[in-house]
């Protein structure tokens, strides 16, 4: 039987890499989105500029599930490379909408499937010469036919192409064109709606519609960024480039039209993490933003930071590792890397953010705290919120907030005669008094170096100073606890022995996932945390419970390690759910996981084995 | 290592500087080099030409990478900030430091590993972009804290202290310094201070990527007969092609040459740089020129120093950025924050 469902379902684009789908695929999300229904799209993409395959997949939700569902109910399949593999993908039901201008063997189909075949080749070949346009248009015709078969608001569309193309408007009526010649061959030659539908509603609500990695590069104006030194990788690459777009437009003084930032492409990892750290020395706030393979690269200037104590800001949106993995596929495969960061003993705070939102908040944050705490801030997102659109709440700013610029003593403090020692615990909370160069002739100079130093920054290889400092970095760890974002609890409806951490990306999958165990007769209370190192809070979630399920998109659990390691937790309580194949993880993946953990337990009480 | 703290006393009739300090104030802790070592020469150096100068000593920030040669910055100008950092990556740091704050003066000190090895890089891209600061490479063809080591600008067929002879081709750091854009080139040799002081000088005041090589025997690795950077075969072969005296700006200048053997350079701060040329037709606005005489004095087994390039009309990086004449470091929420206004547009924009 045809699946029959309305604003729940998902389509997805099968293309080819730069044939130029990306911005009709978009159009037909945001159409959606202007319908009042919420979307949740996905860019499944190559490491390639032209030529590979592509996908593009619209979660179509009005109950608001913005994580993965997995599985296809329409695919839209315009690559011959791919056909076997996307119609094999399509749930038993499903529709398939391909381009019918060159028949196919019957073999080629399912019998399982609805096939809605349009000669759109043929079409395009009929109406436009230019071989660009005949692609181009293709794709807005496609976009026209959908309108026809989802029973959309054709309206929405139009509206859309007129502001995509403001400022270039002998654009606009070519493209609504296109797409009116699929929409009118749709409802003439096919039948429309098909058992899929779009039907308006109101569930987007204030909520705002953005990228993560240019939420978090908002996030860096806000919070007062004016150094970013980087190197282009992906998927980090366009939070530089919001960053610089961002920039020019905020951050130009109005009277001069001189800009109040500085941004340099370094040369590589090594150079952007040693201009942010030269920046930030110097009184400045500065970040880069990276990847996995960046990070790498940056483990000494880690070292560096954490020891000589330097506020910088990173921003790792995390792909496939190890190596050069899976460059344009997601996982949280950093984590142990950025928290363990450099030789010697180091640890390092972290921030997970969840979507842009909390990118933005993060991404201001960060500063405050590589300030306050005069050491390296990572902020851990990932190819899957950094590189989609994602439907938040609105970025929020309070207009009377300061920037926290730690403890940084003045010439006017200096001239008062107070004690400055660059190393010296005055406060008992780890972090010591720092001075800008420059700040007063003759008191508060000092060295800065990797190397070992007492509490006045003078050289000694004594052992006495050194333990005494490392000492005191982890009271200034400890210190750290309070200060980064607190983990958010949401308990069951009922007291239940089962808990589950989570983090990150997986936020929206968690959450669709918990209702779906709920549904199973499965309680579980939640606990997302936001930060490392962990808070107390976290602790205790674990202690309140017999089992806690701890869910990451990576192969060696390991957010499981750091709680292990740094908290002294049992390691059998914290039961692993890991899912690490680079698409993004789903709430039927983690319902199904935990789901038959907590079967496994009824039948035998694991308890029981244990103790 | 020496355990000795400088005292800081020192004799009363000392001469001060306009800004009433003593030479002693631009000194630092006492060096921990060996004994005779070039680079102390350069530390003194340095010392000399911000005394000269009048710097007010904090206005310096002084950065360094990895071994012998950064180490010195403990050893001058102790009341300003200094960054001992990582091997061969001085360069990044001192760029970002300079976006930081343009209002300082940057002295970056490094050595020939820590530049020409490890650090090639950062030492290419930081000359490239045209960071404002002076550059200078204490050069000794030698890795002295790892005992004896060959640098990659020890000369080909060089021979080392334990009479290995080096098979690999020497890094001209001059050479790549010119075409990779440094507004001021020079080279030096830490044994004629006389050349040095006012190359500092004029370095300092030059405004764009300014690029020392000064030539610094090591006395423990690399004094040896069969070294080409010991100080008897640097001073054999030294060809010295202009003397440089600094003048700060509004000094009268004195001519006493003949036509032709005396040219005034003046930089952008109006501070002026006379030239004596020793050779008449060596022309140090002419890069070209330049690069073609250096390399064959080179190929004849010479070492030419003094003032070999500098550009009437340079520039730096914050110019090429267009950045605000304010630091950055200055810089708070009032002019950084767009605020909740703009955002609540923007957000209207996202949806």
């Amino acid at each position: 039987m045809p699946i029959e469902r309305v604003n729940d379902f998902v389509v997805r684009f099968a293309n080819v890499n730069g044939s130029g789908s990306a911005s009709a695929n978009q159009l037909f999300a945001r159409a959606v989105l202007r319908m009042g229904v919420p979307v949740a799209p996905r860019n499944i993409f190559p490491s390639n500029i032209q030529g590979l395959p592509t996908w593009y997949e619209v979660r179509i939700t009005e109950a608001g599930h913005l994580g993965a569902r997995g599985g296809v109910d329409l695919m839209v399949a315009m690559n011959p490379q791919t056909w076997d593999k996307d119609v094999a993908s399509i749930e038993p039901g499903g529709y398939l909408f391909y381009d019918s201008t060159k028949p196919l063997q019957a073999s080629k189909f399912r019998t399982d499937v609805t096939v809605v075949g349009m000669p759109l080749t043929a079409i395009c070949n009929r109406e436009y010469t230019d071989p660009r346009q005949r692609q181009l248009f293709k794709n807005i015709m496609y976009v026209g036919a959908l309108t026809a078969l989802l029973d959309m608001d054709v309206d929405a569309v139009e509206k859309l192409i007129g502001e995509e193309f403001k400022g270039k408007d002998k654009l606009i009526a070519p493209n609504v064109k296109a797409l009116h010649i699929g929409r009118d061959y749709a409802l003439k030659n096919l039948t429309c709606p098909l058992g899929l539908r779009v039907k308006r509603a109101d569930a987007v609500g204030d909520r705002i519609y953005i990228e993560g990695n240019s939420a978090a590069a908002l996030g860096a104006v806000y919070g007062g960024a004016t150094v970013c030194a980087w190197y282009p990788i992906t998927p980090s690459s366009s939070l530089a480039e919001a960053f610089t777009r961002h920039c020019a437009r905020y951050r130009v003084d109005p009277e001069t039209g001189k800009n109040r930032y500085a941004i340099i492409q370094a040369e590589d990892e090594l150079a952007s993490l040693g201009i942010v750290v030269g920046a930030a020395w110097n009184g400045a706030r500065a970040f880069t933003a990276t990847s996995g393979p960046g990070i790498s690269l940056m483990q000494e200037f880690l070292g560096l930071a954490y020891f000589a104590e330097i506020p910088a800001v990173l921003f790792d949106v995390q792909r496939g590792g190890p190596s050069t993995g899976m460059p344009t596929r997601t996982q949280q495969s950093d984590i142990v890397l950025a928290a363990y960061a450099s030789h010697g003993d180091t640890k390092h705070v972290l921030l997970f953010p969840e979507d842009p939102a909390e990118a933005f908040e993060f991404g201001a944050t960060a500063f405050d705290l590589a300030d306050r705490l005069q050491t390296p801030i990572f902020v851990m997102l990932d190819l899957d919120i950094g590189m989609n659109h994602r439907l938040c709440r609105p970025l929020a700013w309070d207009e009377k907030r300061v920037y926290d610029r730690g403890k940084v003593m003045t010439a006017a403090e200096l001239d008062s005669g107070k004690d400055f020692g660059r190393y010296l615990d005055v406060d008992g909370d780890g972090i010591p008094y720092r001075t800008y160069p420059g700040t007063h002739p003759t008191r508060g100079s000092f060295f800065t170096r990797g190397s070992t130093r007492d509490r006045y920054a003078r050289y000694t290889e004594e052992g006495g100073p050194y333990v005494d400092n490392m000492q005191r970095l982890l009271r200034k760890f400890e210190t750290a606890k309070g200060l980064v974002p607190r983990p958010l609890r949401r308990d069951a409806d009922k007291p239940t022995r089962y808990g589950v951490i989570y983090y990150g990306s997986t936020s929206p999958a968690m959450d669709e996932a918990i209702v779906e165990l709920a549904e199973r007769g499965h309680r579980l209370d939640m606990l997302r945390v936001r930060g490392f190192p962990f808070h107390q809070d976290v602790s205790d979630f674990i202690v309140d419970h017999d089992f806690v399920f701890v869910v990451e998109q990576n192969r060696d659990a390991q957010l499981r390690t750091l709680l292990v390691n740094e908290q002294n937790l049992d390691p059998v309580r914290l039961v692993p759910v890991l899912h690490y194949d680079g698409t993004p993880i789903t709430a039927r993946f983690i319902a199904r996981a935990i789901a038959e953990h907590l079967d496994a337990l009824k039948i035998t009480p694991l308890r029981k084995v244990v103790s | 290592m020496t355990y000795i703290v400088k005292p800081k006393f020192h004799h009363p009739s000392l001469p001060v500087n306009e800004l009433g300090f003593t030479h002693r104030d631009y000194e630092g802790s006492i060096s921990t080099l060996c004994a005779g070592c070039g680079h102390d020469s350069i530390s003194a150096a340095i010392i000399q030409a911000c005394f000269e100068l009048n710097l007010p000593p904090h206005r310096v920030a002084k950065l360094s990478g990895i071994g012998c040669s950064s180490k010195t910055p403990t050893y001058f100008l102790g009341s300003s900030h200094g960054f001992n950092s990582v091997h061969g990556r001085m360069p990044s740091v001192l760029t970002g430091a300079n976006l930081a704050n343009r209002d300082l003066i940057y002295l970056g000190v490094s050595g020939d590993g820590d530049t020409a090895s490890i650090g090639l890089g950062q030492f290419a891209h930081a000359i490239r972009r045209g960071v404002n600061m002076v550059y200078i490479v204490e050069n000794n063809g030698v890795y002295g804290l790892t005992k004896g080591q060959f640098s990659a600008t020890a000369d080909r067929g060089s021979k080392s202290k334990r009479g290995v002879v080096n098979n690999d081709n020497s890094i001209d750091l001059i050479a790549m310094a010119l075409q990779l854009g440094a507004t001021f080139v020079a080279r030096s040799f830490s044994g004629d201070k006389a050349q040095l002081v006012p190359l500092i000088k004029a370095a300092v005041e030059h405004r764009g990527a300014a690029f020392i090589d000064c030539i610094s025997p090591c006395v423990a690795f690399n004094n040896h007969p069969g070294s080409t950077k010991s100080f008897d075969y640097v001073r054999e072969h030294n060809e010295v092609v202009n003397r440089l005296d600094f003048m700060p700006p509004r000094a009268p200048i004195h001519v006493d040459y003949k036509p032709g053997e005396l040219e005034i350079v003046e930089q952008h701060d109006g501070s002026k740089l006379a030239l004596r040329k020793l050779h008449t037709d060596y022309d140090p606005h002419d890069k070209l020129g330049a690069m073609t005489y250096l390399q064959e004095r080179a190929h004849a087994g010479e070492i030419v120093t003094g003032l070999l390039y500098v550009e009437r009309e340079a520039d730096d990086l914050h110019h090429h950025l267009d950045t605000v004449e304010r630091p950055l470091n200055e810089l708070g929420e009032k002019e950084l924050c767009p605020g909740a206004g703009t955002l609540a547009k923007i957000n209207a924009s996202l949806r």
